[in-house]
């Protein structure tokens, strides 16, 4: 069979990621390349959101936390002089994880808009933790100076090679993502979702199952700040801020809640529209928000939905 | 005589001033169809969800095997083999029949926090997962996605997901609810084969359905049980035919 549409487009779109550092040197638009490197690991939050949001049916409304988390893990070893990033991403996916450990275990026991309003509420309290630790700058926020090192493995301070990191770091991602949908555990978190009375009636403990999906899904993010934080080079409490939660929201919903590569697209899509909108006027956002809402009303199934039909159960594509 | 599979003994829930179960006693024991008859509002869902685990009884004991389960949530209820097919089709739409029954196999073996292998390929769940459906009658219809079936496929497809957790107890809720004639002759069919190797609570409003299944009929009216025995004794009984089978009742001759 010749291949779909979808998967040429998620190829396309990975192919030209992979290309663009060439483009982007070939053209002399180094500017192209630090929105592509922001929207990659973007991509890999909304990516990570999908798998709660998308497949486990779990609509957090505080998943930029994670992003915060992973970003300080990488900033406040860096802080102490402590740059090795075999410490630092462990580091950021392990605090990240087991954030959502703990908050999750109470946040899961809620259904619906309790759920959407304890996970923000969770995340607004780090958010202010981190605002009164005047240590780590506090509302100012604190700057990298050094980026993450491999032990003279890989160089992160050649742009291109944290470029081609984030990338891979996507890729890995995706791929995680889909082995965990179609496996057993996948099946399992699908089936809660889609009817959870159901999945409790044939003896599963659908609360455990989220819950292990939540902490898979905030330890993701954490990678997704660690990155963040490399690229940006300054962290403050304002990456976890809720509207930058709700902007993930809003990317996975964009691109296709609950299918694989959607959020990909999602996360590239708004940031193509904010920089070009932005490029128009100042008060872009007036043209941006009733798109978004357009969209959300109108756009079934996100940017994913346009590329047909979605088989259902475990072949996501 | 061997101890029933599910014993229920002074079973008590009521909702504010209204009484669901009054003090209930009930053994159904295996390769028994014990069926529940009554009015609308009697309490016959009621008392399901209670032995399932989704609803707290106010008082009274559940036991399965002799276990108390009264305290149990329902997913471990299942794991101990008691099964529930419910009055409104709950299905996991978007998914395949298949995969619908393979979920279920998989509840009830155990292993899920597989993250890696892919299921879909899982050829011992699948096949498991098949004959459950064949035993309903719905082989035929392994790929289709489970939501865009006929009414009377979704009954089915209920109880081949609540066989496939491979219970000795199952807790029927109007399976044959919304069925036309031939659907409802099937279905009897297969709820009859399962008679023989589980303990069957059936709850239908199907009297021809009722009187040609069941071992034992238990007539509830406002959460009391006004009569229990055998079918020839139901169908005699005054209090029951007064209560409830009335002059708009089924012909019971």
């Amino acid at each position: 069979m010749a291949v779909s549409l979808r998967s040429g487009v998620t190829l396309g779109v990975l192919a030209g990621f992979a290309a663009l550092p060439i483009l982007t040197e070939l053209f002399d638009q180094p500017y192209y390349l630090d929105i592509a490197m922001r929207m990659m690991c973007l991509a890999i939050a909304a990516v990570s959101l999908n798998l709660a949001l998308g497949f486990g049916g779990m609509v957090s409304f505080g998943h930029a936390v994670f992003i915060g988390i992973g970003a300080y893990a990488v900033g406040i070893p860096a802080y102490y002089g402590e740059y090795s990033g075999f410490i630092q991403i462990p580091l950021a996916m392990g605090a990240a994880g087991l954030f959502a450990l703990v908050t999750g275990a109470i946040c899961l026991r809620t259904r619906g808009v309790y759920f959407i309003m304890i996970t923000l509420a969770f995340a607004q309290m780090a958010f202010f933790a981190l605002v009164s630790i005047e240590e780590y700058g506090g509302d100012d926020g604190l700057v990298i100076d050094t980026r993450s090192e491999f032990g003279g493995l890989i160089d992160l301070e050649q742009t291109a090679t944290l470029y081609y990191l984030i990338l891979a770091a996507l890729i890995v991602s995706l791929y995680l993502v889909r082995r965990i949908v179609a496996s057993r555990f996948g099946r399992v978190i699908r089936g809660a979702k889609s009817n959870d009375e159901r999945a409790q009636a044939i003896g599963l403990d659908s609360y455990r199952y989220r819950l292990a999906c939540y902490v898979i899904s905030g330890a993701l993010c954490g990678l997704a700040g660690a990155l963040l934080g490399n690229f940006t080079g300054f962290i403050s409490p304002d990456m976890m801020d809720w509207t930058r939660s709700g902007e993930l929201i809003f990317m996975v919903v964009l691109g296709g809640a609950g299918s694989l590569f959607g959020p990909v697209l999602g996360a590239a899509a708004f940031l193509i529209l904010e920089e070009f909108l932005s490029s128009l006027t100042i008060h872009w956002q007036f043209i941006f928000g009733p798109l978004l809402i357009l969209m959300v009303l109108y756009g079934r199934g996100g940017i994913d939905g346009l590329l047909g039909d979605r088989t259902g159960g475990d072949r996501h594509g | 005589m061997a101890e029933p599979l599910i014993a229920v003994r002074g079973l008590c829930k009521s909702y504010g001033g209204i009484i669901a179960t009054d003090n209930l006693d009930l053994a159904v024991s295996r390769g028994e169809i014990h069926a529940i008859i009554g009015p609308n509002g009697a309490g016959k869902t009621t008392l399901i969800n209670q032995i399932s685990g989704s609803l707290r009884p106010d008082a009274g004991v559940i036991r399965l095997e002799g276990r108390d389960i009264t305290a149990l949530p329902p997913h471990a209820r299942c794991r101990l083999g008691l099964a529930r097919s419910f009055q409104i089709t709950s299905i996991f739409t978007d998914f395949p029949v298949i995969e619908n029954v393979a979920l279920c196999v998989q509840a009830r073996t155990g292993h899920s926090y597989r993250f890696w292998r892919p299921v879909g390929d899982d050829a011992g769940l699948n096949a498991r997962a098949l004959a459950s459906l064949e035993r309903v009658g719905l082989a035929g219809r392994r790929d289709h996605i489970a939501g865009h079936m006929s009414h009377g496929e979704h009954r089915q497809l209920e109880i081949a997901m609540a066989l496939a957790t491979d219970p000795k107890a199952l807790l029927l809720d109007e399976p044959m609810a919304g069925m036309g004639p031939e659907e409802s002759a099937r279905m009897v069919e297969i709820i009859a084969g399962l008679g023989a190797d589980h303990a069957i609570l059936l709850i239908e409003h199907d009297m021809d359905a009722v009187f040609a299944l069941a071992d034992r009929i238990t007539v509830l009216v406002s959460g009391r049980a006004i009569a229990s025995g055998p079918p020839d004794e139901i169908r005699a009984n005054d209090a029951v035919q007064r209560a409830y089978l009335g002059d708009a009742g089924p012909d019971l001759d």
